[in-house]
């Protein structure tokens, strides 16, 4: 009978409740009231969720009314990307290019191809380097070429396989020279690093609750005021006639709660988490002097929880396979369709080759994390890969 | 776990035997579309997702592996190889042979396993020999034949000893969902189970002759392949036997591309050579023996005198058999214990 996982190395998956983030969502529970209603009841609980749109505002720089609520991050990447380029496309044909990079998460990347494949948009991938970061000069040249044609641009504020952090507000300025609005994906920067709206001069920016500490299903998409994307789910229009569908308020209100306790300690958890992750590098590379960190070097252009390596030789999933049998929980961070690992595109993107990508594991602390997780990965892992290097070794030489 | 009612089973009685399991489904379609639309065939998200319930429920980790690469060279390609040079093959077998005890054992092994442990219902003896499971109707035995010695070492068959029935109804009584999933039974790669079908598109048409026994033109068809020895359907021939009795496939000869049919009483065989044996419970035999044969998957058991002779098997039955085709196996037993087994060659 397998347990819950001693070690749990995979917070940018998604990251442990916060216990006050728990008792206030228990406790919304059992209230009774739908926000959209004129009534007593609908009106307390309006209350709260007006009073934690106002808390989340706080956290990331924004005013309460730019914030729409959404069922999580894949949701508000939809919105921002589909739903600009629906609105901008109507205002002016010609705008048909969507710009975004390589790197994106799925919600963004799908998104890009399907208005693609099924609206005629013409997708501008922009490269990153091979520590996964894009520069303002590859989004200006992008850009500058023929800027009327340009629809949307969305650049993800920190990547969730190798934590690498974007110059975004660099890049936001460059799409604002060209009258370009700028989305940007702060899922994984917002639990982590300050992320505020406002300074960072970007027009939409998605996050979701389950990455800092709140419930899973709910999330926002923060949204300039003069912004106004078509929507994708039509409905009683309840934020901003922009999205539809009835507010989760206990969530919302969890949501609030754990964005404003996360914000609380994120600079003193960060250095914590970073200092954690740098022994990690360390006893991984000295369990596997061969093994590749992936993503930029420890520092500001890197998520402070995050450590990504390729292991040569090894298939990622055999890795997985064995380090949960220790009870060791890890990501092999890629797209998985029906349980059959495809190779990281975040990493080709990058410049690997298939084998390097496929043999790579993705390893994310957050604030559970302690010395102990960092010391059985440490004292696992080297076994691990001698185990997984065989079985690759094996099935090359019948194959 | 196939994502069926055995596997789980299987895997469920492997845990109870104090074993530490890993659930482990196959991903084996070369088309990784079939996962999100959920087409029939071994492997469709469906199956995954029950196997993977399975595994919940009995509270095992689980994976999924991909071995789409190998199941397409090892078993789909040479299903078609052999249909294309007139045999005709039991992917199964081959399956069991290149797939779930080669491709799979080798890994989990690397990996620090001991066994793989499967739904089959087989069972082996203390020495080390395969043999036929308890309940006859069930029994795979004969799919299994294929695999070495040293592959068996490593098979775990937990559903040996019982009947289906009774497995269906411990499903139930473990809350294993998939209690009353029917049987698989087509080739798992031909979702619609149109054989002659998937053959043609992947060898096109090649018309011949179809002859009988003394040469004549009787008819044409539209690929050899689209034929198995024995076969009396779907001839589509020009005029009726002189006697009026129904025709069979005899022969396929896949070079001048022609079939030939005859009567009921050609179809006897008496001798087979069969190819590349595998000896599991003896020995190699110095001097002929004295046996039982079975020749197709449910098929019937001949008693025999089977020998080596130039390396290949040579089997002599003691009555005559019918519907031989090349490309199957004969699997050779002593009561239920599997002797050994080769694959046919030729009939006469
Ligand atoms: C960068 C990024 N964007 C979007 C998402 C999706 O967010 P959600 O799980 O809330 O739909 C995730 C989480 O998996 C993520 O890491």
């Amino acid at each position: 009978m397998s347990t819950s996982p001693v070690v749990y190395l995979d917070h940018a998956a998604t990251t442990p409740m916060l216990p006050e983030a728990i008792a206030a969502m228990t406790e919304e529970l059992a209230q009774l009231g739908n926000p959209s209603s004129l009534h007593t009841a609908g009106r307390r609980a309006r209350r709260v969720v007006e009073e934690s749109r106002e808390q989340i505002a706080g956290v990331f720089g924004s005013r309460a009314s730019e914030v729409v609520f959404t069922s999580g991050g894949t949701e508000a990447d939809n919105l921002a990307v589909k739903g600009l380029y629906w609105t901008r496309q109507a205002a002016d044909p010609r705008r048909g290019r969507v710009l975004t990079t390589t790197v994106e998460h799925h919600a963004i990347f799908d998104s890009v191809r399907w208005l693609c494949e099924a609206h005629g948009a013409r997708a501008e991938w922009l490269d990153v380097d091979s520590h996964g970061l894009v520069s303002a000069d590859v989004l200006r040249d992008a850009l500058s070429g023929d800027p009327a044609s340009a629809a949307v641009a969305s650049v993800m504020w920190a990547n969730n396989e190798v934590g690498a952090v974007q110059p975004i507000a660099a890049l936001a300025a460059v799409a604002h020279e060209f009258g370009v609005p700028f989305h940007t994906d702060a899922v994984q920067a917002a639990a982590q690093l300050p992320v505020d709206f406002a300074a960072s001069g970007v027009d939409a920016m998605t996050v979701t609750a389950h990455k800092l500490g709140g419930p899973v299903g709910v999330g926002a998409l923060i949204l300039g005021k003069r912004l106004a994307p078509v929507p994708v789910l039509h409905g009683g229009g309840q934020e901003r006639d922009i999205r539809s569908g009835t507010l989760d308020a206990p969530a919302i209100r969890a949501f609030a709660v754990a964005a404003v306790a996360s914000a609380e300690r994120r600079s003193l958890e960060a250095k914590r988490v970073a200092a954690l992750r740098d022994d990690l590098i360390r006893q991984v590379l000295a369990a596997v002097p061969d093994a590749i960190l992936n993503g930029p070097p420890p520092g500001p252009e890197r998520l402070p929880g995050n450590a990504h390596f390729s292991f040569p030789g090894c298939e990622g999933d055999a890795l997985l396979l064995l380090l949960d049998a220790k009870g060791i929980a890890c990501s092999t961070g890629s797209a998985c369709t029906a349980g059959v690992a495809e190779p990281s595109h975040v990493l080709l993107a990058m410049g690997a080759d298939e084998s390097r990508a496929r043999g790579s594991l993705r390893f994310s602390l957050g604030h559970t994390s302690a010395q102990a997780d960092v010391d059985a990965l440490g004292a696992a892992i080297g076994e691990a890969v001698t185990r997984a290097r065989r079985a690759a070794a094996r099935s090359s030489a019948r194959g | 776990m196939s994502g069926g009612v055995d596997s789980a089973t299987a895997a469920a009685r492997a845990v109870d035997a104090g074993h530490e399991v890993t659930g482990v489904h196959l991903a084996l379609s070369a088309n990784p579309q079939s996962y999100r639309t959920g087409a029939r065939g071994c492997c469709t998200i469906e199956d995954a997702r029950d196997a993977r319930r399975a595994a919940d429920v009995i509270g095992i980790p689980f994976y999924v592996w991909d071995m789409a690469e190998r199941f397409a060279r090892d078993v789909v390609d040479d299903f078609v190889a052999e249909y294309a040079a007139g045999r005709t093959p039991n992917p199964c077998l081959r399956c069991n042979e290149k797939i779930k005890f080669e491709a799979v054992l080798d890994r989990a092994v690397a990996l620090g396993f001991d066994a793989v442990c499967t739904g089959h219902y087989a069972r082996v003896s203390d020495s080390g020999a395969l043999q036929r499971a308890a309940d006859p109707g069930k029994d795979q035995s004969y799919v299994l034949a294929v695999l070495t010695r040293d592959q068996i070492s490593h098979a775990l068959f937990p559903l040996g000893d019982t009947p289906k029935s009774e497995v269906r109804e411990e499903a139930r009584s473990r809350g294993l969902l998939v209690a009353d999933k029917p049987d698989s039974h087509d080739v798992c790669f031909i979702a619609d189970g149109d054989t002659r079908g998937f053959l043609s598109r992947k060898l096109g048409s090649a018309p011949g002759k179809i002859i009988a026994q003394d040469g004549e033109v009787l008819g044409s068809h539209e690929g050899a392949h689209g034929f198995t020895i024995g076969q009396r359907k779907g001839l589509h021939l020009d005029r009726p036997s002189p006697d009026g009795r129904p025709r069979y496939v005899l022969s396929i000869e896949p070079v001048s591309n022609t079939v030939t049919v005859g009567p009921a009483a050609a179809l006897g065989v008496r001798e087979i050579t069969a190819i590349r044996p595998v000896w599991t419970g003896i020995e190699p035999p110095a001097t002929p023996i004295e046996c039982q044969v079975q020749l197709r998957a449910h098929g019937e058991v001949h008693p025999c005198t089977a020998a080596v002779a130039d390396g290949n098997l040579e089997i002599r039955l003691a009555g005559e058999a019918r519907g031989v085709a090349a490309g199957q196996a004969a699997v050779l037993y002593d009561g239920a214990t599997v002797l050994g087994s080769a694959t046919i060659s030729a009939t006469r």
